[in-house]
């Protein structure tokens, strides 16, 4: 009995040992093909999409996997649809930790991608992306690091006002405003009709830290702002400059009540939920705006009186004031990646599947010649504005990396709850540059 | 240890076993080899047993510990391995957990829903257990009714008291129709007072876990006490108060000690129910919110990790102090019952 009782615990120790070391073992095993047998033997491209909820987006991304696969029966494209801040801020960066990251997976280009090529995660596709650089144009810098191209971008548009029309008409508005001193005096027009000026979703931070940017653009040279995306020096009068502007602005109460309670995106109740509900007049927010009023609205369509316009600019900056905040969504193979992975990336960015995309409405294009698919004539404005902008700044806070921009963001945060003040954005900056 | 000890062999020890020499024999010296034997094989029991379990404990507990402490002493973003040691500058530096005013913020803050639920839930939830465990028509119906906030999954309660307590919406209707329009406030903006609008939502949600427990606690109390006290003429407060009360002390002791830990945790009602915006600021963050936002938001993972190890130390040193001065009395009264 006690041999049995004993040798039976050896026997469980030992399945035990091996599951564990098989456990850990397992997950190896890279792709050793090369370009020469590209599309010889079958492989599955593993796709991180940040199309997670059920939409003309996720439909469309899942039908081009599927295209792709029957244009090259050896690729599977195995699709995923996962929340934009939890593929980026957590899933992702374990991941790419790991020894089985996803092939593509999306990326927003700027500061994160720096990081993620310091570390060697990703691919260098210079070489064989040349053509589709040339149709992107200047944005696919935002996806280059020190020269080299590491992914590409399928959308990209300029951020601006969303406005309620019938609410401007009813306030006697019959412009949009060009400057602040005209946004202030709309802001006090819309008041006296009774209807919230602007919506700002500052629960969520970044939506309020967008105000910030727009400020510090209109304020900052190139100079600066190139100085501190490159070197992350901040030490030019401007960014405070920013701050200021803000703190004016804000002191002329052109919000919503309890502002810091309201999240940008989710519910009626959100900054778009008011906008699209016709409470408020406007809200400063990038392209995707229109598609998620579209999902707020009783009757699930996208109000008919939006309208859009640039932000405005500011006397005395010393920032071009025709440039604009904007930012766009690409993918990037990880390096592990068989070379299959760029051309799916290749396909992604093609003129016709960047037209089918521009259909679904779920944003801009970027590929020349594909904005031709756009119908909504709010989204064919901001790509028209896209185009026309005197230079286009990528979202700071994207273009600072997590650690500053998060710092910066809740720096900003601060200013409109009244318990920091311009020099706190500076600081936040500096420290989390250090 | 002798060496020919491992050539008796396992299987000729375990036979031998049974008929073991009895005390005072002349085999004194084959008796004693025996018992260490014995011992020996005791232990490799005790070792075999529990060595999946210890290995696993190791794997999944321990070296996570370990690595977080590891990690903690880094300025690390979560990509490739770290290299840039800080030493304890991610707890004590100038730009240290210890020194952000944010992160005192969530001390402060952890420390409000700790008394908070203490003081609160428990004496409310002694209180209902104490009117419940009376027989009455449909006891069983509220019994349930004070039960169910506790089995909502924590982020559904968080979104649907956001919706309840968001600005224009039902609280500040009901409360203006019911005359108390001057009580309405930014429950979930106001800076000030976002905290006990997450001490309420947490003491709704938790009161039911505590009065399951005493109602638990109350059915071990014998019928028998109560009703020779009320023979005795004892009114029903009076043995409620000295019978039921202090009879009921170890499952009110344990689920101070439940709601003390629960309370330093606390993490998905206050992530979902308050905005991240009024959380960096400061005003609803815990230990918990402020380690995930830093950690993994802020993309710091070193520092991340060195939170967590301070909300560790703290929830250790927390339950070590509570067994050691409040617990123990329970735990003395269950070894002696057991022992002898």
């Amino acid at each position: 009995m006690a041999i049995t009782r004993r040798s039976g615990a050896v026997v469980a120790l030992l399945a035990a040992t091996t599951l564990l070391l098989a456990a850990c073992g397992s997950g190896g095993g890279d792709t050793n093909t090369n370009s020469s047998d590209l599309y010889k033997n079958p492989v599955t491209l593993v796709w991180w999409n940040n199309y997670n909820t059920d939409g003309p987006g996720k439909t469309y991304w899942q039908k081009v996997a599927a295209d792709f696969h029957n244009l090259h029966p050896t690729v599977t494209v195995q699709f995923n649809g996962i929340e934009t801040n939890e593929l980026q801020r957590s899933k992702l960066p374990a991941a790419l930790l790991s020894n089985s990251p996803p092939d593509i997976f999306a990326a927003w280009g700027g500061g994160e991608m720096v990081e993620q090529v310091q570390a060697g995660y990703l691919k260098d596709i210079t070489d064989q992306t040349k053509t589709e650089v040339a149709n992107i144009g200047p944005a696919s810098n935002i996806w280059a690091v020190n020269g080299k191209q590491y992914g590409l971008p399928y959308q990209f548009a300029v951020e601006g006002f969303w406005y309620n029309k019938d609410i401007f008409t009813q306030a006697g508005i019959t412009s949009a405003p060009k400057t602040m001193d005209d946004l202030n005096a709309d802001i006090a027009k819309i008041k006296a009709v009774g209807k919230i000026p602007i919506a700002v979703g500052a629960g969520d931070k970044w939506p309020a830290a967008h105000w910030w940017y727009n400020f510090a653009l209109r304020e900052c040279s190139a100079t600066a702002l190139a100085n501190a995306g490159a070197k992350h020096t901040f030490d030019d009068a401007c960014f405070v400059k920013a701050g200021q502007d803000l703190q004016t602005f804000n002191a002329t109460n052109p919000y919503q009540p309890n502002f810091l309670a309201t999240p940008g995106q989710k519910g009626a109740d959100s900054s778009a939920g008011l906008v699209a509900n016709g409470k408020a007049a406007m809200e400063l927010m990038g392209a995707w705006d229109g598609g998620t009023m579209g999902s707020l609205t009783p009757d699930k369509k996208q109000p008919s009186f939006l309208g859009w316009f640039p932000f405005p600019s500011v006397s005395g900056g010393a920032g071009n004031q025709s440039a604009a905040m904007g930012g766009g969504d690409g993918f990037a193979c990880s390096k592990k990646a068989p070379p299959e992975c760029v051309e799916f990336l290749k396909y992604i960015v093609s003129p016709d599947v960047e037209k089918g995309y521009a259909a679904t409405g779920a944003g801009n294009p970027i590929v020349k010649g594909s904005e031709a698919g756009l119908t909504d004539p709010v989204l064919q404005a901001i790509a028209q504005a896209t185009q026309q902008a005197g230079g286009v700044q990528l979202w700071l806070d994207t273009q600072f990396g997590a650690t500053a921009g998060t710092a910066m963001n809740d720096a900003i945060v601060a200013i409109f709850a009244q318990k920091g003040d311009p020099n706190g954005v500076v600081t936040a900056l500096k420290n989390a540059a250090r | 240890m002798t060496t020919t000890e491992p050539s008796v062999g396992n299987a000729g020890r375990a036979t031998a076993r049974p008929a073991g020499p009895r005390p005072g024999s002349p085999l004194a010296a084959i008796r004693s080899s025996t018992r260490a034997a014995r011992t020996r094989r005791k232990w490799y029991e005790i070792i075999g047993l529990t060595a999946p379990a210890a290995i696993v404990f190791t794997m999944f507990v321990l070296a996570p510990m370990g690595f977080a402490v590891y990690y903690s002493l880094y300025r690390w973003n979560g990509y490739g391995w770290p290299t840039e040691f800080k030493g304890l500058s991610n707890y004590f530096g100038e730009l240290g957990a210890f020194r952000d005013p944010i992160f005192l913020d969530a001390l402060r803050n952890n420390a409000i829903i700790i008394v908070g639920s203490l003081l609160v839930q428990g004496p409310l939830a002694l209180g209902i257990a104490l009117l419940l465990n009376r027989k009455f028509r449909f006891r069983s119906v509220f019994r349930l009714l004070v039960f169910v906030p506790y089995v909502i999954a924590e982020v559904t309660v968080g979104i649907m008291w956001s919706l309840i307590l968001l600005g224009g919406s039902v609280t500040d209707t009901f409360l203006n129709a019911i005359g108390l329009g001057g009580l309405v406030t930014g429950w979930l903006a106001n800076l000030d007072v976002v905290i006990w609008t997450m001490l309420f939502i947490l003491t709704w949600k938790y009161t039911g876990f505590a009065l399951i427990l005493f109602l638990a606690g109350l059915s071990n109390v014998p019928t028998e006490l109560t009703e020779a006290a009320a023979l005795d003429g004892a009114s029903w407060w009076q043995i409620q108060w000295r019978i039921t009360i202090p009879l009921l002390g170890p499952t009110i002791r344990i689920w101070m000690f439940l709601s003390m830990i629960g309370s330093l945790q606390v993490f998905d009602v206050i992530w979902v129910a308050a905005s991240p915006a009024v959380r960096s600021l400061g005003a609803s963050n815990s230990m918990a919110t402020y380690m995930v936002d830093h950690g993994f938001n802020e993309r710091q993972w070193g520092y991340g990790n060195a939170v967590a190890v301070i909300l560790f130390t703290i929830s250790f040193v927390a339950a070590l102090l509570f067994q050691r001065f409040v617990l123990r009395r329970d735990v003395d009264d269950a070894r002696t019952g057991r022992v002898n």
